[in-house]
């Protein structure tokens, strides 16, 4: 497999990268083509597809097969691409507009048919492109052009989108911890069926410091609950806090207060089939709890594009029909012999045969 | 009642008419095989309401079915039917209109109850003299009392007695029109293989049906048609539909790709995702998508990815699409888009056929955005015009429309079945250095880029909706974009060399010119016939090629007196052609009723531009 060492700089596209100074999306795009150079896989066979925003610019930086097509279409583009050729690795480059507004649609059933992709979402919570207008993830009362007086609407949360649309993985990141973020996209990389990651990213121009409350080094230990699979629930600078569940609801704790001991830890199962816990995890959020990162959510589940082609070799084992010729003569026909003068219909300006 | 007789004919038409729930569409499509498989042309058109089960006995839910069969060519199903199934008195007042003056009408006597006629809409008892229908041959059949006799000894519900009647009337049909009742018995049997006493019964009264017409004979006329004068082959019945789905099957074939279907069901393209998803067996991937736009742009993926991918959809599925096909103009990607076209707009006739999506596939898009248009022309030639749009997207890299309508995807005639070997080559323009390879790099005359997909090594590129240079670079440069734009309408233009001539069914000059397109060239065939019959001096130019037009256009107008131009819209295709073929008058003949063309009325109004 020595061929299928690569490095980062075998990713990169000689395109000049446009994005604004100081914008999250270089770090995330590092985090990915590093993550990818390391996948084993060749690089003929990645196919990034994106939709419309600033993060969708994204496979033109690519040295890998890229399309950059229309706003909200990309997760249908990229389950049209995955069917027709499943040995491909399938990334959809979105963000919080293009996958939560226009694209709403293609983002549930994508993730209800569990296609194979890995599906990041820049969360901006802003639109960058078209200069600051309020998302569907903005907070309620978010200021925006398009919302001078604050905006009167809850915003989603993507993960709540994934798991009612019986997602079977989601993981949350952050666009500047490029060593969480690595993780995480090759573990969506790995699962099969639709992976969505969020990507917490910072729009310097229209939304500067969105996530700051979560991603302020000063904060983080308390704000943030890096979750790994079989670990307990703990964060906190000198991992004294934890979530425990008490009533049917989770809550933080510190290890030693009120008889809480490491036993009452809730350990992460990010196998588990039933979504409940996924769910309140997914929901974490200040000030009561620390936000929630790493892989939340990876079950195994029927995967379309697997059963459509396991379908396809079923329906072929015991097929009568082999080709178009039995196609065409398949079923009820008969003969025209003796009848027929020679100059029926397809010369008689009928037919119109093809040239 | 006037006495029975033998009536010979050279084409009869029948309709088939009951309730949605009656199985009408079911018994006209066997007596149509049953007709076909004894050596007749026939020509199907069915006729049915929007809604599923509309309200039992009402206008509204009246589904009819028309057969037109005869010893000679036929190219529609008939003006007006010589007879007329009426399961009900609804029946009756639907179709009234598509009668033939002196006709038979069969009906279901049981059914024509106070209630019944009431529902519907008649005032008085007497439906035949409010429809105006006195001068007719009808013949009262009891039908639901004898199904009930028929089966007296199944030990079946009342329920499941009725749903029977149906075979009652086709029996009755069957004997009338001399057809035998074997074919449908095969049917029977296979279609309720699982359920023999569903079968048996059925068949029983079927049986019955045919024997009742023999023991009236008195009273019931009979009819000869003699079997039609076709050309050697093998043959099969096929609807627009069917034929348009096995297009498409026997271009991946040929092209050697997988054929990959993004679609989201609507009326009256639907049947094209059935009958590919039925094709597993020969590797065809269905995607019924979440929504129209996701349809097509799973097909755009497809393309990208290097299956042969389609998307099939109607007039409001195409208007949902046209971003999308927007985005196949600028990658220049293949694909191919169906439109079986219905009355419109917004949901219109969603079960009516229509030819006014013209414009619509033509220019309906942002920007300048030029795809391939061609139509087809009867139900059979859906197939060919499948596989051409395919073999076009294919060979050029260029998105294509394909029109059909409701009329031709859902009637169905007599084919003859053609070899693959008969078949033209596909060649994918699939490119094969991967050194030189650049993604807008163009064949110098055919302006075609070429096609490499992920899982190519040494082709990794990108391409997107963006303007690009020829690297695939994004380019906002202005001589670029007008450079492209023109090259893109260019390429769609270079096309020409892969249609054939238009060709003139009649003479190459003379007086009148009918010009047609896509599904009505069987009403516009019959009527050039007929009129020429009368020494009448018209000819007919049938288009199927719409974008681009087909390069002898000219030569072949300029030899006539008058052209005129008829199409089921107000005039798209006749102000396409003062556009496109501009200096000579164009006459139109224009309906919009949902409804075929009829010979007569063509004709009519072909007579008075001939006096004019």
């Amino acid at each position: 497999m020595t061929d299928l060492s690569y490095t980062i700089k075998d990713f990169k596209s000689e395109n000049e990268v446009r994005w604004c100074p100081g914008c999250g999306d270089y770090a995330i795009m590092n985090a990915i083509q590093r993550t990818m150079s390391g996948l084993g896989i060749s690089k003929e066979k990645f196919a990034v597809i994106s939709g419309i925003g600033c993060s969708s610019r994204f496979p033109y930086y690519m040295s890998t097969f890229g399309f950059h097509t229309i706003h909200g279409r990309a997760a249908a583009i990229a389950s049209g691409v995955k069917i027709a050729n499943p040995d491909l690795s399938v990334w959809v480059i979105t963000g919080d507009g293009d996958a939560m507004a226009i694209g709403g649609n293609h983002f549930i059933h994508t993730i209800r048919r569990n296609i194979d992709m890995n599906i990041i979402l820049f969360n901006n919570r802003v639109y960058g492109l078209t200069k600051g207008q309020y998302s569907p993830t903005s907070d309620r009362g978010f200021k925006s052009k398009t919302s001078p007086y604050g905006t009167i609407e809850d915003p989603f949360v993507p993960g709540q989108l994934v798991i009612g649309a019986r997602g079977t993985f989601f993981a949350r990141s952050i666009d500047s911890n490029i060593k969480l973020g690595e993780a995480v996209y090759k573990a969506a990389a790995k699962h099969k069926g639709t992976s969505v990651v969020e990507v917490l990213q910072n729009c310097v121009i229209y939304n500067s410091g969105v996530h700051n409350a979560i991603t302020n080094p000063e904060f983080r230990a308390d704000r943030q609950l890096v979750l790994e699979h079989g670990k307990p629930m703990l964060f906190g600078a000198e991992n004294e806090k934890g979530i425990i569940m008490e009533k049917g609801r989770l809550k933080v704790a510190t290890i030693g207060e009120n008889g809480v001991t490491m036993e009452d830890i809730l350990i992460h199962d990010a196998y588990e089939a039933d979504p409940t816990l996924h769910m309140a995890i997914i929901n974490m959020a200040l000030p009561d709890f620390p936000v929630a990162f790493g892989v939340i959510r990876n079950v195994a589940s029927p995967v379309y594009n697997e059963e459509m082609d396991k379908q396809i070799r079923l329906v072929k084992q015991t097929r009568k029909i082999n080709c178009a010729d039995d196609l065409l003569s398949s079923g009820n026909t008969w003969e025209v012999t003796g009848r027929g003068n020679g100059k029926g219909k397809l010369k008689d300006c009928r037919g119109k045969k093809l040239e | 009642m006037k006495d029975a007789k033998v009536i010979e004919l050279e084409e009869v038409a029948i309709r088939f008419s009951g309730d949605s729930g009656d199985g009408m569409q079911l018994t006209g499509t066997l007596f149509s095989d049953a007709a076909a498989l004894i050596g007749n042309d026939i020509s199907t058109f069915p006729d049915y309401p929007s809604e599923i089960r509309a309200p039992q006995g009402t206008v509204g839910g009246v589904s009819g079915f028309q057969v037109q069969f005869g010893k000679k060519e036929v190219t529609t199903p008939g003006d007006y039917a010589h007879v007329l199934v009426a399961m009900n008195p609804a029946a009756i007042k639907a179709n009234a209109r598509f009668m033939d003056p002196g006709g038979t009408i069969i009906y279901d006597s049981d059914s024509f109850t106070e209630k019944n006629l009431q529902k519907a809409g008649y005032e008085t008892d007497d439906p035949f003299t409010e429809s105006n229908l006195l001068d007719f041959r009808k013949i009262a059949v009891p039908v639901s009392t004898l199904t009930r006799e028929s089966l007296k000894d199944f030990g079946l519900d009342n329920k499941s007695v009725l749903r029977s009647k149906n075979m009652f009337a086709l029996g009755l049909v069957c004997w009338m029109f001399n057809r035998p009742l074997d074919y449908i018995e095969e049917f029977i049997k296979n279609k309720f293989a699982k359920k023999p006493v569903v079968a048996d019964s059925n068949i029983k009264v079927l049986h019955d049906g045919y024997n009742y017409g023999m023991n009236l004979q008195h009273q019931t006329p009979t009819y000869i048609v003699h079997s039609a004068d076709i050309e050697n082959g093998t043959y099969r019945n096929i609807s627009g539909n069917q034929a348009t789905a096995w297009g498409f099957i026997a271009a991946a074939e040929k092209a050697g790709l997988e054929l990959f279907l993004g679609s989201y069901p609507i009326t009256p393209a639907t049947e094209i995702l059935s009958y590919l998803s039925e094709r597993k067996d020969l590797g065809v991937k269905t995607f019924q998508a979440e929504d129209e736009i996701a349809g097509i742009s799973a097909a755009i993926g497809a393309a990208f990815a290097g299956d042969l991918a389609i998307t099939s959809t109607s007039g409001p599925g195409l208007a949902l699409k046209s971003e999308a096909i927007g985005l196949a103009v600028m990658a220049e990607l293949p694909l191919v888009v169906v439109n079986v076209q219905r009355g419109g707009p917004s949901t219109g006739l969603p079960t009516k056929t229509e030819q006014s999506d013209l414009f619509q596939a033509l220019y309906g898009r942002s920007g300048e955005s030029p795809v391939v248009v061609l139509a087809a022309s009867t139900p059979s030639d859906c197939f060919f015009y499948a596989y051409k749009a395919a073999k076009i997207a294919l060979e050029r890299m260029v998105p294509v429309i394909l029109l059909t309508d409701g009329f031709l995807g859902n009637g169905t005639e007599p084919w003859r079945i053609p070899k693959m070997a008969e078949l033209p080559p596909i060649t994918p323009r699939i490119a094969k250095d991967a050194d030189t390879f650049k993604a807008y790099q163009r064949d110098e005359n055919l302006l075609a880029r070429e096609w490499a997909f992920p899982g190519m090594k040494g082709f990794e590129h990108r391409i997107g909706g963006l303007e690009k240079n020829i690297s695939g670079t994004v380019s906002h440069d202005p001589e670029n974009h007008q450079k492209n734009t023109e090259i893109r309408e260019a390429k769609v233009q270079r096309v020409v060399d892969l249609i054939p001539d238009l060709e003139v069914c009649g003479d190459p000059d003379g007086d009148v010119l009918v010009v047609g397109w896509g599904g009505t060239f069987g009403h516009l065939i019959s009527t050039v016939r007929a009129l020429r019959k009368e020494g009448k001096n018209v000819s007919l130019a049938h288009f199927n090629y719409i974008k681009p037009l087909p390069q002898n256009t000219m030569e072949v107008f300029k030899n006539f007196k008058k052209i005129v131009v008829c199409e089921l819209n107000l005039g798209q295709f006749a102000g396409y052609l003062r556009d496109k073929m501009p200096g000579y008058q164009y006459y139109q003949i224009n309906k919009v009723k949902g409804l075929p063309f009829t010979v007569n009325e063509l004709k009519e109004g072909i007579n008075k531009l001939l006096e004019d």
